[in-house]
């Protein structure tokens, strides 16, 4: 059997690489995936808990976060949607109407 | 689920069930009578407040240890409410005004008041999680809400994609405290960590819950959303959001750290006491470079999640703790109130399309519009923190309660970086008696209400603050 260590090490990296996509990309949908990937990698942090606890808790909580993240994305894309309707560009460098 | 559980989630239940209804009903409401819907949402949440009266004073578990009814819970399920009547008087005209008046505003608003009532109640981090995203998804629909208006759905994209990024975190921090402690349920973990030494893990795993609820509350060096988005959403949501989402998100912060991580006091504190100490000096300094008055109040907010952030700072002390956590409570009853105060002055003086939003539109307020401009110069006391207004007595009892645990450096920084807000909020006031200018105002019945009734509690209650304090402190206690 493969040791938890190795699934947390992996959800380590897999949350870094999201939390950097974040910091570093332009492009509003990519940042999105990047936060998806910050979630998934808590997932896979549950689920190996969950195995090692030999308990269901962990598993039931990667429920709500699927589900949770499926209602924020219906939100998300439907806000990206509209500011392209707007502006016919969604880079974040570009959104600077605010400032001060 | 027993009769004992559904009386402990029963206003928040009923809450959300008459949010659906309100969405259904809203479909025959004609476009030109949203007010009935505005009428419906208050109605709901005077029924709920009446509700979580009554539970005034009980105190229980429900759902095996998923949700708890305390004194705490139902002190800031009240302020929670009434803050959001006062939100549904807030936008009443000024959706009217700015030609957003759509019914589904209000039902988001429930949706969102919901989710921050359960985020007061919950006592496992499964419930703080879902609270946490059924309290910012509204609001994040609400930033955008003057679309097509540009600066507000950069507002809208920009706090979704911040919420989202910090919501990360939060979920992170919760899988490394599972792994730590192997339960998610707030006594789970306080058993668990006082009992063995508590891991690395655990410390990390708070200290990424602490970065997740740092972007809620908008503390340095969380805060960069924060001008943006107060300044693009439509005044009334500001008005709302900067309170509501400010008091669940440090409801959240003090269960969740006074209940379950107080073995890890010694490296939280520390942490803690930076993110204070920087939230007080970034926020009021750059405030004070800021000509909008909406960019300004978004800094005074973050110097303000500053000075309750340090109600925190003794948490691990069991002494003086039940006392800072009375203070922070205090404080935030009296930032809610003064804040709904300002923003409601902030709505008469706005234009369409973001005009009357800078200082100098507040010029010759005084001579035109007394009133109103002794209204402001009340909130701009009470954010300052001058006699006699609410805004002193919380920063008292806060500053007595930070230098009781010890942290009289922390202080210190409160009272300097009080002094130095005093320049831009009393910018506000000499605007308005000093300089010459022609200002108008709009006047609608529920503004000039919860106006007067703002700067009436601002002062009214500094003369009393004992019995406020005194629920503050019975809150307080029951969280340990």
């Amino acid at each position: 059997m493969v040791p938890v260590d190795y699934y947390i090490i992996l959800s380590a990296v897999l949350f870094t690489i999201g939390a950097l996509g974040v910091l570093i990309r332009r492009n509003p949908l990519i940042i999105f995936m990047s936060i998806e990937l910050m979630l998934n990698a808590a997932n896979l942090a549950f689920v190996a808990f969950s195995r090692m606890y030999d308990s269901f808790n962990g598993q039931i909580f990667v429920f709500f976060v699927i589900a949770v993240a499926a209602a924020e994305v219906a939100v998300g894309l439907a806000l990206i949607v509209e500011i392209f309707k707007t502006k016919k560009n969604i880079n974040i460098d570009e959104m600077n109407s605010l400032k001060g | 689920m027993t009769q004992t559980d559904f009386y402990t989630i029963l206003p928040l239940t009923v809450l959300a069930v008459w949010a659906c209804l309100l969405l259904l009903a809203d479909l025959f409401i004609p476009k030109d009578r949203k007010g009935i819907t505005a009428f419906l949402s208050a109605l709901g949440l005077a029924v709920t407040l009446g509700l979580t009266i009554t539970q005034v004073g009980r105190e229980n578990l429900g759902f095996n240890n998923m949700v708890v009814v305390d004194g705490f819970s139902t002190f800031i399920n009240i302020i929670l409410l009434a803050s959001s009547l006062f939100g549904v008087a807030l936008a009443y005209g000024y959706i009217k005004r700015m030609g957003l008046e759509r019914g589904e505003y209000y039902t988001l608003m429930l949706f969102s008041v919901t989710g921050m009532m359960l985020m007061a109640q919950a006592a496992d981090l499964i419930i703080v999680f879902l609270a946490l995203e059924l309290l910012s998804i509204p609001l994040y629909v609400l930033a955008a809400f003057a679309r097509p208006n540009l600066q507000s759905e950069e507002a809208g994209v920009k706090y979704f994609l911040l919420g989202a990024f910090s919501t990360g975190f939060v979920v992170y921090g919760t899988a490394l405290i599972y792994g730590a402690t192997g339960t998610t349920s707030l006594g789970g973990i306080f058993f668990a960590a006082s009992n063995g030494t508590p891991g690395l893990l655990l410390t990390i795993g708070a200290a990424l819950l602490l970065v997740g609820f740092g972007f809620k509350v908008a503390a340095v060096p969380f805060h960069m959303w924060t001008p943006d988005v107060y300044q693009g959403s439509p005044t009334a949501v500001t008005a709302f959001m900067s309170s509501g989402a400010k008091i669940a998100g440090f409801a959240a912060l003090l269960r969740v750290f006074a209940s379950a991580f107080p073995s890890i006091s010694v490296d939280i504190t520390a942490v803690i006491w930076v993110l204070a100490a920087l939230t007080m000096i970034v926020g009021n300094i750059t405030a004070i470079s800021q000509t909008n008055i909406k960019r300004m109040l978004a800094y005074s907010s973050i110097a303000h999640a500053g000075y309750i952030l340090m109600a925190f700072v003794p948490y691990g002390n069991k002494e003086v703790m039940p006392v800072s956590v009375a203070a922070g409570l205090f404080y935030l009853v009296s930032y809610a109130v003064t804040n709904f105060g300002a923003w409601a002055v902030v709505i008469s003086l706005e234009k369409a399309e973001g005009k009357g939003l800078e200082i100098s539109d507040f010029a010759g307020l005084a001579k035109k519009y007394p009133a109103l401009a002794i209204a402001m110069t009340v909130f701009m006391l009470s954010f300052i923190g001058f006699p006699p207004t609410l805004g002193l007595v919380g920063k008292f009892y806060l500053f007595r309660a930070v230098i009781a645990g010890g942290y009289t450096g922390l202080a210190l920084i409160g009272v300097v970086t009080s002094l130095v807000s005093a320049y831009y909020y009393l910018r506000v006031v000499i605007n308005m008696y000093m300089r010459e200018g022609d200002p108008t105002i709009e006047r609608e019945q529920w503004l000039d209400f919860t106006t007067v009734t703002t700067a009436v509690a601002t002062v009214a209650l500094s003369f009393v603050p004992q019995w406020l304090f005194f629920m503050a402190s019975t809150a307080a206690l029951r969280l340990f």
